[in-house]
């Protein structure tokens, strides 16, 4: 018995000694979270041994661990023996027609400019046989299937395809990576997997499929995505629609693997409930995103726009392997009311002449406080690395704060290393020429953040950047003046 | 068209417009002269509705509405535009996007549907030749790195295109070489119809050879000290501001 099985041996044993059972039959788990925890949600997934024994390992790190606070975000102490870690997906009642939704809730659609069909799919409304999303869906697999693509929910590729997850979970983000990744880790509900067979260019932006597979994956995700020699992927997470959730904190981990000269575009759009004006049931979105670029003229692009939770904490990051491999990042990072974002990214070049490009876009409005983190680091090996950073702040209003962190830390003197800042006000002068021209202010505000947000806008896919852009000017609707 | 009685404006407690009385029918072209500092901008600030300045005393009405009771935009929708003496950049929205958005709104106002993408770049190529304003200029970042004749010119555009019946230009001919002056005012002289009104705002005399005034008003200490055909403005670029205030006192 190796020595992790022993500890392990012991510490279920203990929980024995205090005689605490867990019913199997059970829809949830308990509250809190111990080994035997861990060991119930590997069960009722009916994953393999090699699994469960990942998890334990990433459980005793956590417990090994200290959460973080080196952020600068504000939040009470989390009880992590007060949460629930697994419950069964429920079946809600459908409501028949949208007339039973929500009238607040499809106002906020419309604004969005969500179609009628996606609307009702959102909102669970049964739809009707045309619209059959469970066909479309099954359409999208049957094409993608021909490529050799897979593209499922976590818990099918642990069954389907252990070999392949087995190899690469944790290859990127490590179980003892931080304290929410080995909290993930020892705990994820579910999540997608997605691969990409060498060569192949996946013909679909998997959005569309992802939008109408993506209900109830629940609060500790986990996705992974795995790009072979020569591949190519554009992949989107989230959704423009606001989303609520019963679970305050989530800890997602995504991991991207690129082989040479396989390119892997990750876009997520992040709308959760940021909770009220005192910023009271608010989502905790701390996330842990990685990409390697493994392979030689690799490159993984992350584009994310975030405007919900109360706080996020997620730094999506590229691992500069192979040489020259590129790495990018574009964000916006939206904070209004009470919303607190620290987030940013981290290049790290180890092979030679790799690249990075990164451009941030915060707009900070109320009593929000929005910070960029980045980390450029070229280490030894790095021959003609070259990184270029530019971070721009808007603020909106005399109450909120933007803040920016760059981490430069250069060990090959052939680098280029380049950083720009700007911190920016939407001006009166600015909403004055829009109204004198017969725009309102509501409008002239989102046409100022549009364009500012621009570059970043520019590489989510067409029908997303609108929805994105509408969005953009929802979440801030309010706070001008 | 417009009439301004005993208008006083103040920004931040300081009184800049002591009682203006102006009336401007359509048609005409009012030129506002004055040396720095007399109340010129303000004038045409406190007519677009810039919220720093603060009315205390006297109207504003125009087409039989209450101007002061109306919000910027909404004096815009009813056809009032200001040419910015400094026009605002707006990173990454151009000139195209910003002008659909402003005349869809307009239509919007007036119960119109939105203009449709072809019949608004037809009118935009319409428009351009009028003011002699480059396509790739349209497409760049509203004002961002324009010249100060490209500025102007790209005011005049967006006059042309939403076809304001007052317009106000504020020391639109500052910065401008001859070239551009004269572009310019050609614009504004093809764009000038018998139901629309121009009150041209400027400290020099030489716009006015480009776009003739039928009355020249003299602004000074926030008062019109004068008035008079726009021989008035050759007697003033002769004899200097110092004349009137001179006449003034005494």
């Amino acid at each position: 018995m190796s020595k992790d099985n022993q500890i392990l041996e012991e510490f279920t044993s203990k929980e024995y000694e205090h005689g605490w059972n867990i019913d199997m039959e059970a829809d949830q788990a308990p509250k809190g979270l111990s080994e035997e925890i861990v060991r119930f949600i590997s069960a009722k997934k009916e994953e393999p041994e090699w699994l469960l024994e990942w998890r334990l390992k990433a459980y005793e790190k956590w417990t090994q661990m200290e959460e973080p606070n080196w952020a600068n975000v504000e939040f009470p102490k989390i009880n992590y023996q007060d949460i629930i870690y697994y419950s069964a997906p429920k079946q809600k009642a459908k409501p028949k027609s949208l007339d039973e939704v929500d009238p607040e809730m499809l106002e906020t659609f419309k604004k969005l400019g969500i179609s009628l069909e996606e609307q009702k799919r959102l909102t669970g409304v049964a739809v009707d046989a045309v619209f059959d999303s469970v066909s479309v869906a099954t359409t999208f697999k049957d094409k993608l299937g021909e490529l050799g693509i897979i593209f499922c929910s976590f818990s099918e590729a642990v069954k389907n395809h252990p070999e392949l997850v087995k190899k690469y979970i944790g290859s990127v983000v490590p179980v003892n990576d931080n304290y929410f990744a080995a909290l993930n880790s020892a705990v994820f509900s579910d999540g997608s997997f997605c691969y990409i067979p060498k060569g192949v260019r996946c013909p679909m932006e998997l959005s569309t499929y992802f939008r109408i597979n993506a209900a109830n994956t629940g609060q500790f995700e986990r996705t992974l995505i795995v790009a072979e020699e020569g591949s190519y992927v554009s992949y989107l997470e989230g959704c423009t629609a606001p989303q609520r959730d019963e679970n305050q904190l989530h800890a997602a981990v995504v991991e991207i693997y690129a082989k040479a000269d396989a390119e892997v575009k990750y876009s997520t759009v992040q709308n959760w409930y940021p909770g009220d004006e005192n910023g009271k049931g608010g989502i905790y979105n701390f996330v842990t995103k990685r990409g390697i670029c493994a392979g030689d003229r690799s490159k993984i692009s992350w584009t994310q726009v975030e405007t919900g939770s109360a706080i996020t904490w997620k730094y999506p990051s590229c691992i500069l392997k192979g040489d020259d491999s590129v790495g990018e990042f574009y964000s916006v990072a939206v904070t209004n009311k009470m919303q607190q974002a620290d987030t940013g990214t981290k290049m790290i070049h180890i092979g030679k002449n790799t690249r990075s490009r990164v451009v941030s876009k915060g707009v900070s409005a109320g009593k929000s406080q929005n910070s960029y983190r980045g980390q450029v680091k070229i280490m030894k090996r790095a021959e003609n690395a070259r990184n270029f950073s530019q971070c721009d702040s808007l603020l909106m209003g005399n109450l909120c704060g933007a803040h920016t962190f760059p981490y430069i830390d250069i060990e090959n003197s052939t680098a280029q290393v380049e950083h720009e800042a700007t911190t920016s006000k939407i001006g009166e002068d600015q909403i004055f020429y829009c109204t004198q021209r017969g725009i309102d202010e509501e409008s002239a505000t989102a046409l100022i953040i549009n364009g500012y947000c621009k570059e970043v806008l520019n590489q989510l896919p067409m029908e997303f950047a609108v929805e994105a852009q509408k969005l953009l000017a929802l979440t801030l609707e309010g706070s001008v003046g | 068209m417009l009439k301004i009685k005993d208008l006083h404006a103040s920004i931040d407690g300081k009184e800049i417009l002591k009682g203006i009385n102006l009336e401007v029918k359509a048609g005409e072209v009012h030129a506002i002269m004055g040396p720095n500092g007399s109340g010129k901008s303000t004038l045409a600030s406190v007519l677009a509705g810039r919220e720093d300045y603060e009315v205390t005393q006297g109207s504003i009405t125009y087409k039989d509405q209450d101007v002061l009771e109306l919000a910027p935009e909404e004096r815009a929708r009813e056809g009032i535009f200001l040419a910015f003496q400094y026009p605002v950049e707006i990173p990454g929205v151009s000139t195209t996007n910003f002008l659909k958005t402003a005349i869809n709104q307009i239509r919007e106002h007036k119960g119109l549907e939105a203009l449709d993408a072809v019949s608004f770049l037809k009118e935009m190529k319409t428009k351009m030749k009028l003011v002699d304003i480059d396509q790739a200029l349209l497409s760049r970042s509203l004002n961002e790195g324009f010249s100060g004749g490209e500025k102007k010119r790209n005011e005049i555009f967006q006059m042309a295109m939403l076809e304001p019946t007052l317009s106000i230009l504020d020391e639109t001919d500052s910065g401008l070489d001859i070239d551009a002056l004269r572009i310019v005012s050609d614009g504004v002289n093809k764009l000038k119809t018998k139901d629309n009104a121009t009150i041209v705002v400027t400290h020099y005399q030489r716009l006015l050879e480009y776009i003739v005034p039928d009355y020249v008003h003299v602004l000074y200490n926030g008062r019109i000290v004068k008035s008079g055909t726009k021989e008035l403005a050759l007697e003033l670029e002769e004899k200097g501001y110092d004349w009137v205030k001179e006449e003034k006192v005494a």
